[in-house]
């Protein structure tokens, strides 16, 4: 048997993992949107609001706006375990991380299906 | 006295202003790791800004036509370029390590090979960017 410590559900694997995956969405996004938007014609308001508003594209920003979040809630929670050591105050900034990431989702919703 | 105790109390402290300056340096890639996640943290507290602007340009022709000239000011153009680079460091260094996790180029030499190729793609890709896009 494994002598392994308890300190809570999980070991960080689980987040390790799908900072990892999310990381690969969000670079495969990053290229591809980068090439059609380099190469495309120039961008003025109609191309660009016709680009939005295709399905495929607001699925594909959707789904690397989840990436984001669930990216960035890994990296921060990071960062804070890190450098902040006492606990209420790191608890109090985790909730302010999580709202305000939930917030930056629920806007970009609002502007993808406007 | 335990014998721990006895050797943090004797243990010779090197850490003063001057010697963190100038004395002990982070190697190459300590400051692609470093820079990996100021610019995380820099792309976190920025997508507010980014958000706002998407949301604007995509409201109405007259929004768009808006964000376009707030593009323009310098200001703007400064802040923006430093997420442009704060995104393709992150992107670059994000590469780097998938790699290293995968035990790619694990010898002394490659390791610093690559951690120079990160600094210098991601200040390069945000100059041709910054270029296109002005």
């Amino acid at each position: 048997m494994v002598n392994r410590i308890v300190v809570g559900a999980h070991y960080g694997w689980r987040d390790w993992l799908a900072q990892r995956v999310t990381a690969v969405i969000m670079a495969l996004y990053s290229v591809i949107l980068a090439l059609v938007l380099l190469l495309g014609q120039p961008i003025d308001y109609g191309v660009w609001h016709r680009l939005f508003a295709q399905g495929w594209m607001r699925v594909a920003t959707l789904l690397f706006a989840v990436s984001v979040a669930w990216h960035m809630w890994i990296g921060v929670r990071d960062i804070l375990m890190d450098y902040v050591k006492p606990v209420g105050l790191r608890l109090a900034l985790q909730v302010f991380v999580v709202v305000l990431i939930a917030g930056y989702l629920g806007w970009t919703v609002q502007i993808l299906w406007r | 006295m335990s014998q721990a105790a006895a050797n943090k109390k004797n243990r010779p402290k090197y850490l003063n202003l001057t010697a963190l300056l100038f004395e002990i340096r982070l190697p190459v890639a300590g400051w692609v790791s470093i820079l990996h996640r100021v610019s995380g943290a820099l792309l976190f507290i920025a997508t507010l800004w980014l958000l706002f602007m998407l949301d604007r340009s995509l409201a109405s022709a007259r929004d768009f036509a808006f964000v376009i000239h707030y593009l323009h000011l310098w200001p703007v153009k400064l802040a923006l370029l430093v997420l442009i680079w704060a995104y393709c460091h992150h992107f670059c260094a994000g590469i780097r390590f998938l790699l290293l996790e995968t035990q790619r180029g694990w010898d002394k030499q490659s390791a610093r090979l690559s951690s120079i190729i990160v600094l210098v793609a991601g200040v390069a890709l945000t100059v041709l960017l910054g270029a296109k896009l002005w």
